[in-house]
């Protein structure tokens, strides 16, 4: 099995569900509880917690846990939105962001939020110009991906957190879901208020994630009850899935320093090898992209039909992001660089780890080649 | 682009230490060694008067930023190490004042002779350097007061030293260079601070934690370790005694009357510590008393509770305000682990009104109706060892998770 399908979700490290199972087996307290037993999972909480914000390079006392990448942009742009509302309600995002926060920024417009989305280049990249024209006075935050889930472009956070430095009262949303442990990220110098990220993108489980709040940053919670997280997200711990994930990120981010140059070479291997085909259009920006992604297009394909024959042959990969994926309409981020929606209809992606090896990359593009091959044979009959 | 081979560390106060000067060298060696234990490659090359970190390839901006909390050092500059051939130097010193500078910076050449053989004098030095570097970078202003890069050219007997940036160390003397002492670790604000100052002074710390359950809880134990583990980062690694203190508290609740129970206590655990002391070789000891902060500081309570001992009590905190004393813990990152809201032996018997001014007589005659020899030796005796370092885990089994 070729599995490249990692920026839908990650095969979980060994290590990781070995944690989950112990935890989940001997520290099955609850961390409020008062008494020892509780003690005891709270002091994992905390040790996680630590780990994780370490890993970060950011405080421990500035990540919320969360039940995922989805619930991490959810609280920070409408517990945004709904702490701030009366100091303004205009909202700055991109045009290619992901659903969780696109369909988040849709809900607010209904209730009466004024949404800017920022158009990109070619390359999938904001233009920081356009996007201090778009302040005023009233606009309460900013949200813009590190790492584009669908074509691995990467937007330049750094820059725009020093823009937004002399704009004190915005706050500064970064989707790192799809960065984490491949694209590194200094949150302090960037200046980000939120940054969210998911633990089943890097090999920890579903259901896990976190939100780094800025010191000092206040939002109004989504989830109202017990007071966990410092109010700001109640509900009992997932102790075992916090565990984890932050053995995961340990593990990912020691990856990181060893292997990040071989992924690399693996998605060179695969663009230089995909662009001398003829049928295919490679989307993801030479320059400026994640060394995990790689979006392309096999004009005269529908995308689903080469996702399947590649699926008999035992490789997955995934038309554009996983989450929108069942629906047959064209890419929204690929349509905002300006591929055309024909193109943008077979569009498909493939989505490393560190696991994947130049073998396997080797062994993907003579099926590439073999299923057009085969493909068009039948097309043309 | 060029880049620094050596990081050039200057002792302060340790070089005026006379004949004991070896024993603090050393001792800061090893603490350096201890702290760049992740960058393998590097060479620490001690001489008199200075300390030399040979970088072999390891990143300086990294060990830059790990030498800051090192006691010991007052200063230290990230350096390049060339021949004595003025035209080496001088295409060293224009590599070197590239690489740092930025438009519109004034700068200035610093010229140091240690090496009185060598063919320039110091006015040469900075009238041969500062020009060479005026003719090859346009637009650029000399200014001597405040300049924005200052090149430092060192020349000694072995070779020539560039360097232009220099850092602030943390001052004191190195860990351990001064011997042992117990610290009273309370789980308040005050103790961590009192030990972190005491270990600036090159104090090795072992601290005595009084333990009360089931009136205090487990929380308040892990409270203590992670205090005891902030501290580990200064020194590598923290012994942790605690001592369990409950049956004491429970005798003294029985036999002292109530406003003297608190004095009482504090002499039990003076008492305690002090055992421990003696059985580890400590010489003093170290609490985070501060003059009229509580009732058990008054200087009348001191009186009656200083009597048990005759080894020296350490009070670094004594003449600070609160709010200074505030400000430490934050800077230490004690501060946020002492406010977690769980009792600790010193808060769960307090007597509605302490005696803020005790009487030495009486609490002795207090006391004198029961034998607290035993009871003290016990629970020297049951007290339990641990050593905290800065990044492992007290049980292996939650270890392995993470």
């Amino acid at each position: 099995m070729i599995y490249f399908d990692n920026s839908a979700t990650t095969k979980p490290y060994k290590e990781a569900i070995d944690s989950f199972v112990k935890v989940s087996t001997s520290y099955f307290g609850n961390p409020s509880s008062l008494h020892g037993f509780g003690e005891k999972a709270e002091r994992l909480l905390k040790q996680a917690r630590e780990q994780m914000a370490n890993l970060l390079g950011v405080k421990s006392n500035e990540i919320y846990f969360t039940s995922g990448g989805t619930e991490a942009n959810n609280m920070a742009i409408k517990g945004t939105a709904l702490m701030h509302r009366s100091r303004g309600r205009h909202i700055i995002t991109t045009k290619i962001e992901h659903p969780s926060v696109k369909e988040t920024m849709d809900q607010l417009q209904e209730a009466g939020f004024e949404i800017s989305y920022l158009p990109v280049d070619a390359a999938g990249i904001i233009d920081i110009s356009i996007l201090e024209k778009e302040i005023r006075d009233d606009t309460i935050l900013v949200s813009v991906m590190h790492v584009n889930n669908e074509t691995g472009s990467i937007q330049p956070i750094e820059q725009i957190g020093h823009l937004l430095k002399y704009y004190p009262k915005i706050l500064f949303h970064v989707d790192h879901v799809q960065g984490i442990g491949k694209v590194p990220l200094d949150f302090y110098k960037s200046h980000i208020d939120f940054c969210s990220i998911s633990g089943h993108k890097f090999h920890g489980l579903k259901g896990t994630g976190a939100l780094f709040i800025h010191e000092g940053v206040d939002i109004a919670p989504l989830l109202s009850g017990g007071n966990q997280e410092k109010k700001k997200r109640s509900g009992t711990e997932n102790t075992a899935g916090i565990v984890a994930m932050a053995k995961a990120l340990r593990l990912t981010m020691s990856e990181m320093n060893n292997k990040l140059e071989q992924l690399m070479k693996i998605k060179t291997y695969l663009l230089n090898e995909l662009s001398v085909i003829e049928e295919v259009m490679i989307h993801t920006p030479e320059h400026k992209s994640a060394p995990h992604i790689i979006n392309f297009s096999l004009k005269g394909f529908k995308a689903e039909v080469f996702v399947h024959a590649l699926e008999e042959l035992d490789i997955y990969i995934s038309t554009t992001s996983a989450c929108s994926s069942k629906h047959s309409s064209a890419s929204e981020t690929l349509m905002a660089m300006g591929v055309t929606e024909m193109t943008a209809k077979s569009a498909v992606r493939v989505s490393l780890s560190y696991e994947n090896t130049i073998d396997e990359a080797r062994y993907f593009i003579e099926s590439v080649k073999k299923t057009i091959a085969q493909l068009r044979k039948v097309m043309k009959a | 682009m060029i880049t620094y081979d050596r990081i050039l560390i200057r002792y302060g106060e340790i070089s005026t230490k006379g004949r004991n000067r070896n024993l603090f060298v050393d001792k800061l060696r090893r603490s350096i060694k201890r702290v760049l234990h992740d960058f393998p490659n590097i060479k620490i090359e001690a001489q008199r008067d200075r300390m030399f970190i040979l970088l072999n390839g390891e990143n300086s901006e990294e060990i830059v930023e790990c030498l800051q909390g090192i006691f010991g050092i007052q200063s230290y500059s990230p350096a390049i190490k060339v021949g004595k051939d003025i035209d080496e130097m001088k295409e060293a010193a224009l590599a070197l004042f590239r690489k740092v500078y930025r438009e519109g910076n004034t700068f200035k050449i610093t010229a140091k002779r240690a090496d009185k053989d060598f063919s320039l004098d110091t006015g040469e030095i900075n009238q041969t350097f500062g020009s060479h570097i005026l003719v090859n970078i346009p637009d650029l202003k000399v200014d001597v007061k405040k300049p924005d890069i200052n090149i430092v050219v060192e020349v000694r007997k072995e070779a020539c030293y560039l360097s232009c940036e220099n850092y602030k160390g943390a001052g004191g003397l190195p860990a351990g260079s001064s011997g042992k002492a117990m610290l009273m670790l309370s789980g308040g604000i005050d103790s961590p601070v009192a030990g972190y100052l005491s270990m600036k002074r090159g104090i090795e710390i072992e601290a005595v934690h009084f333990y009360s359950p089931p009136f205090t809880s487990e929380r308040s134990k892990q409270k203590v370790i992670d205090l005891a583990k902030k501290l580990s980062r200064i020194s590598g690694g923290v012994a942790l005694h605690i001592v369990p203190f409950t049956e004491i508290q429970q005798l003294i609740q029985k036999q002292v009357p109530d406003n003297y129970t608190m004095t009482s206590t504090r002499r039990m655990m003076m008492r305690i510590t002090d055992e421990i002391r003696k059985k580890y070789d400590g010489l003093a000891i170290v609490t985070g008393e501060s003059l009229g902060q509580v009732a058990s500081q008054t200087m009348e309570s001191m009186y009656a509770i200083n009597d048990v001992i005759s080894t020296p009590v350490l009070r670094p905190l004594i003449t600070m305000d609160k709010g200074d004393i505030i400000d430490i813990a934050h800077e230490i990152d004690t501060h946020d682990i002492s406010i977690r809201p769980f009792e600790d032996c010193c808060t769960v018997f307090v007597p509605s009104s302490p005696k803020t001014k005790p009487k030495l007589e009486k609490v002795q005659h207090f006391e004198s109706f029961t034998d607290f020899e035993p009871y003290i030796a016990e629970a020297v005796e049951k007290t339990e060892k641990l050593i905290i370092k800065p990044n492992t885990l007290i049980d292996e089994e939650i270890e392995n998770l993470f």
